[in-house]
């Protein structure tokens, strides 16, 4: 139980510590990606310009607008906050930890429905968007959080159609199986690479990036739904985008690139606790290279219009997703087929 | 356990009360919101995790979004508010006393109250949901599924433009 809350609260900081580093390296990037140098003031290489923002957020004067619902504005940010960082723990972050006596899961529950309780902490994400969006009384910001929520919805749609092909191949809904699966077999990629492109691309709309973050359009709806946030009420929201990028990262790793499976790893002749070291390891590294694309792709293709993003989502994602289905239904009952005939 | 029952039962029963009595309509989604996720947490207790996901992702996640999406687009106040007359009253006062006789015929004769030692804690896991609505329910299950269908075309034939009426822009996708 001890040990269970420990692992949690290290997860806990290191969630929020790669968030405030993802903020750092967007700069980075996206400076590299316009031929600039980027953040270099503070400390070596800018590498404290995350503390030196933190400082500023809650610095900054914490403005609530007169004619705001106070209580639901305050709730909006905190409900973002709270479902962003409540994924993290059904996520297998690792093997068994084995320290002499001492052994520890890396993956804090593992409830049988897995998959399903990050869809549905997703699903709640929306609320803190509305809400903060309503509550501030501006009609941008009534606008960016109608776009937020037609958008998630619109896109959890394709998300979870991707997602019924992936578990007819792997036949369980918990995380820790479907790593597990990847482990003795082949990556989900393998099997489902119309499935994954779908999910990336849903994924890109449910965390409202580039070229999907219609929600805070800045030229059309000045901040969107934050655009009356100020101080940390608005860092929150902001963080709260870093924190789903990295759990989307993860859940992307974990789903369709093995999790913290490194290929051959069995066959090197490494102890137990280094191939559950080195293979978490590896999984912060996919996911590492998961932000970096999200990032990569913001400063590469321009914002959808709205429409286009509609049309994307119901007229090209969700039948391609249930043709994904029926493709793999094919595929996974040919041999019951086969002999039908 | 126990004190996280009677939690879940005092929080879905006062905010199902708060939905009623709320002014605001927008506060009147939010208890109810809150009350389907505590309704979530009885599930949770049953050890039906699969009914519980599946409770918050499509009532709380989907059916209440829209909802919530609706009101704040009529942005509904007093002022707006249809008056309703002395009649209207009435027969939603009767309409809504025979249904809550009906209900309590239903639950004094039929359903009763489970035994808690011949409960089966499996109930609700994914596994033996799927395999009694595939071979025991399959018939309701398809049944409703066509219900389903046939509410999203008539959805669909509903919100479809007219042929000789001008276009309002290519953003109505959203329905």
């Amino acid at each position: 139980m001890l040990v269970t809350v420990i692992f949690l609260s290290v997860l806990l900081l290191v969630t929020l510590g790669v968030a405030a580093y993802e903020t750092y390296g967007e700069r980075k990037v996206a400076a590299f990606m316009q031929d600039r140098i980027g953040p270099d003031r503070a400390g070596p290489f800018g590498l404290f310009q995350p503390l030196a923002d933190g400082v500023k957020m809650f610095m900054k004067e914490d403005f609530v607008p007169a004619t705001a619902n106070r209580v639901l504005y305050f709730l909006g940010p905190a409900i973002a906050m709270t479902t962003a960082l409540m994924t993290g723990c059904v996520i297998p972050w690792g093997g068994t930890l084995v320290i002499g006596d001492f052994t520890l899961n890396l993956q804090a529950a593992d409830p049988e429905i897995g998959i399903l309780y990050v869809f549905a902490m997703v699903s709640i994400g929306v609320y803190g968007i509305m809400l903060g969006g309503w509550a501030s009384n501006n009609k941008f910001a009534l606008l960016g959080a109608i776009r937020a929520s037609s958008q998630m919805i619109s896109y959890e749609l394709a998300m979870g159609l991707s997602l019924v092909a992936l578990i007819i191949g792997t036949g369980t809904l918990s995380l820790g199986g479907i790593v597990a699966g990847q482990l003795d077999g082949v990556w989900n990629i393998v099997a489902q690479p119309l499935g994954f492109l779908l999910f990336l691309v849903c994924a890109f709309a449910e965390t409202n990036r580039a070229p999907f973050d219609l929600p805070e359009c800045e030229t059309e709806l000045v901040g969107g739904y934050h655009t009356e946030f100020s101080s940390m009420k608005l860092g929150f929201y902001l963080f709260a985008e870093y924190v789903n990028m990295f759990i989307s990262s993860a859940v992307i790793s974990t789903l369709y690139f093995g999790g913290y499976d490194i290929p051959f790893v069995d066959q090197a002749g490494l102890t137990t606790f280094w191939v559950t070291a080195l293979g978490t390891l590896s999984l912060f590294a996919k996911i590492g290279f998961f932000i970096f694309f999200f990032m990569w792709i913001r400063w590469t293709l321009p914002r959808f219009r709205f429409d286009q993003l509609m049309n994307l989502g119901w007229k090209a994602l969700i039948p391609l997703a249930i043709l994904n289905i029926l493709l793999t239904g094919l595929w996974n009952f040919r041999t019951e087929l086969i002999q039908l005939f | 356990m126990q004190i996280l029952f009677y939690l879940f039962a005092a929080v879905s029963i006062l905010s199902a009360l708060f939905v009623v009595a709320a002014k605001n309509p927008v506060n009147s989604v939010i208890a109810l919101i809150v009350c389907f996720l505590s309704i979530a947490g009885h599930y949770i207790l049953l050890n039906a995790q699969f009914l519980a996901v599946v409770h918050i992702i499509v009532y709380t996640g989907a059916i209440m979004v829209l909802f919530l999406f609706v009101i704040m687009l009529l942005n509904l106040n007093k002022s707006t508010e249809p008056q309703k007359s002395m009649a209207t009253r009435i027969a939603a006062v009767i309409a809504g006393g025979l249904f809550l006789l009906t209900l309590l015929g239903a639950i004094k004769d039929g359903i009763g109250i489970a035994n808690p030692d011949v409960y089966d804690g499996s109930v609700g896991l994914v596994k033996s949901v799927g395999t009694s609505l595939f071979t025991e329910y399959l018939l309701p299950f398809e049944v409703s599924s066509v219900l389903f269908l046939s509410a999203m075309i008539g959805a669909v034939m509903l919100g479809k433009k007219d042929k000789g009426q001008p276009d309002g822009g290519e953003i109505s996708g959203a329905a």
